[in-house]
């Protein structure tokens, strides 16, 4: 088969376009687990963002209004999560499913009215140059600014992380909050603060399916990437770079096997749709097979409450 | 495991809602038990529809959704026997086995099961939709309409409903236009708006000009109208989704029947039966054409929609081959309603194996 240059290119956009809700919901809950804080309200805080940008832009007209209402409601939901872990001191992994469960309930409840309405367009950028060069033109315009900020998203937060005080002090805060609260920093803040820059980024990837993507609101559309979003956080070992890398192949494998479905490619059907789960297994497997260094970047206090008596 | 919990705490939210408010009066009342969201606005939604006719036309109606297919069925559909249901419609294949062990246990109460084949008991009939007529225009429609002669093809499951609905597409598309491919991609879901975009997605960037889908979210119209494609609305009219792109949809429509049905319980006429109806019957319905066929084809369909209605055209007329080329039709036959029923193999001209 002779294989078109652009056609190699329409694909990698494809994959780029269904790799972003997973680097925003990633990157947030990055953040948010340097923190100490383990967040499984991921899948929630997303359907939460998606109906939320949906019925904004319904009922104001406003994509601006709706966008920034989405991140407002995940930081909203996640001001929730926030209250019970780190004011009542709950268990976070209870808690945090508690939030995925509460998340879908109540999307659909407030989606009911907004089931069979078409979306709006979202414009996209740079679209007159989307003939100008073979193979890269289709990757690198004619997207929304969501699609631009996702990809730049992870190159801002491993600089944040690696070089600025607020960084290091969030690392600080989930390695050791007992040494970070002698040094005087306000751990429960500084975990508020991350919880709720996490649920503004899964808001903002809600957003992206319900608005961007496939732009209509039905129930349960965000089918669990918010789950697939958590496990590329440990998949990357904490590392924002390797989110990229990680959203990539799996959003891609999903987008190659159709594609070889279509070709007519002779490999049993059942076998390609379980290939991005297979190999993110098999990606798993191998990391975790250096512990030392799985141990060294993990949050030594990942998932832990943290209380400070006085 | 999560969604599971929480359809079985809605459920039963429901359950005890239906049964605090179950009414003493002795008019006939209905339930619908669902597999999915009210909210799908597809398979679910149009029974839900049809729900909303039956309420029209003056009885009560009460609905269970996300019903998962296990012994959790059996247990909304024992209670909703319980609290005074005269009949009971049950929307989804897997309900099957449940529907017939409950009905054993309550001969009073009429259990209506969509798309099933089992009656084991005399208060237990079947139903179902003859959407394959509808893929019939479909491919017409698709065969006339492409320039690349790439058709591309959105299915769901490898079973009979869905295998039957591309060969039926097929056959009608090659009739008008002998050199049309039809590529399938399996999306492995009925309903995933993520997924099913990228399916299609992969199919127009593989050439395909017109999109034909069997899964139920608007994502795949709303994909070909991005991409300048033509596709076709499933389950309900989807043209609002994609107005360039839709060419027309085939619309569930289960209203009459939900209607007839319930009617005929009030009356004390009501008897087991198999109903399989199609456009003729009004269960399979067309959306309005869109104004970018040409004339002379929008009259060409309009013709085939009253045949198929009549039965002055089959489907399955013959001569059909498989894929090997043995002959499943022979000429001047029809396909009957057993082998429709059970049809596992592809037509000649469909490309791939069916997934095992």
């Amino acid at each position: 088969m002779i294989v078109d240059i652009n056609f190699v290119g329409l694909i990698i956009a494809s994959i780029m376009a269904s790799a972003v809700p997973l680097i925003l919901a990633s990157c947030g809950e990055l953040i948010t687990e340097r923190s100490g804080v383990l967040n499984l309200g991921v899948e929630g805080m997303m359907i939460i963002g998606a109906i939320s940008g949906f019925a904004l832009m319904t009922v104001t007209g406003s994509l601006i209004i709706a966008v920034f209402g989405a991140m407002l409601a995940g930081v909203l939901i996640s001001t929730i999560f926030a209250f019970l872990t780190q004011t009542l001191i709950t268990n976070h992994v209870a808690t945090g499913l508690a939030l995925t469960i509460f998340g879908i309930g109540i999307s659909a409840m407030i989606g009911k009215n907004f089931v069979g309405i078409p979306g709006k367009e979202f414009p996209v950028l740079f679209e007159g140059l989307k003939d100008t060069i073979p193979l890269l033109s289709p990757i690198l315009f004619g997207h929304s600014i969501v699609f631009y900020f996702a990809f730049a998203l992870p190159f801002i937060t491993s600089y944040f992380l690696k070089k600025t005080k607020i960084g290091l002090i969030v690392r600080a805060v989930g390695d050791s909050p007992e040494s970070a609260s002698n040094q005087g920093i306000n751990v429960r803040f500084v975990r508020y603060a991350c919880i709720l820059y996490g649920g503004a980024m899964c808001g903002l990837a809600g957003a992206y399916l319900s608005m961007i993507y496939t732009p209509q609101w039905i129930e349960n559309m965000t089918g669990g990437r918010g789950w697939i979003a958590l496990a590329l956080v440990v998949f990357s070992t904490w590392n924002p770079i390797k989110i990229l890398i990680g959203a990539m192949i799996f959003g891609g494998l999903t987008i190659i096997q159709f594609h070889m479905q279509a070709i007519g490619v002779r490999i049993p059907v059942q076998f390609l749709t379980a290939l991005p789960y297979i190999v993110t297994i098999i990606v798993l497997v191998v990391i975790s097979r250096d512990s030392r260094k799985i141990r060294l970047s993990t949050p030594s206090s990942l998932g832990k409450s943290f209380h400070k008596d006085n | 495991m999560h969604k599971f919990l929480i359809r079985s705490f809605v459920s039963s939210l429901v359950l005890l809602f239906t049964l605090t408010v179950a009414a003493v009066a002795k008019e006939v009342k209905a339930a619908f038990v669902y597999i999915g969201p009210t909210g799908d606005h597809g398979w679910t939604y149009q029974h839900d529809v049809g729900r909303k006719a039956v309420e029209a036309a003056g009885f009560k109606t009460t609905y269970v959704e996300g019903v998962p297919e296990s012994a959790d069925a059996e247990r909304v559909l024992r209670q909703l026997a319980n609290s005074g249901h005269d009949i009971i419609f049950t929307t989804s294949f897997g309900y099957m086995n449940p529907t017939n062990k409950v009905a054993k246990e309550f001969p009073n109460v009429k259990f209506e099961h969509a798309t099933g084949y089992k009656r084991e008991h005399p208060n237990v009939a079947t139903y179902a939709a003859r959407f394959y007529e509808g893929r019939t225009i479909l491919g017409t429609i698709a065969g006339t309409m492409t320039k690349s002669n790439v058709i591309g093809y959105v299915a769901s499951f490898p079973i009979p409903e869905v295998i039957r609905g591309i060969n039926s597409f097929t056959l009608a598309a090659q009739k008008v236009n002998p050199n049309i491919k039809t590529k399938i991609v399996w999306a492995f879901t009925w309903y995933d708006p993520g997924k099913e975009a990228e399916a299609a997605k992969a199919l127009i960037d593989q050439g395909a000009d017109v999109i034909a889908q069997h899964t139920d979210s608007t994502a795949i119209v709303q994909m070909a109208e991005k991409a300048g494609v033509y596709a076709f609305g499933q389950a309900s009219d989807m043209d609002k989704f994609a107005p360039k792109a839709v060419l027309t949809s085939v619309e569930n429509n289960w209203g009459p029947y939900y209607v007839d049905r319930v009617k005929a319980v009030a009356n004390g006429t009501w008897n087991q039966k198999d109903t399989w109806h199609g456009i003729g019957d009004g269960m399979v319905v067309i959306s309005g054409l869109d104004s970018q066929m040409p004339s002379d084809l929008q009259a060409k369909v309009k013709k085939l929609q009253a045949d198929l209605a009549s039965g002055k055209v089959h489907s399955f007329t013959g001569p059909i081959y498989d894929q090997k080329g043995n002959l499943m039709v022979a000429e001047g036959k029809t396909a009957d309603d057993g082998m429709l029923a059970g049809m596992m193999t592809y037509v000649k001209g469909v490309e791939g194996d069916i997934p095992k």
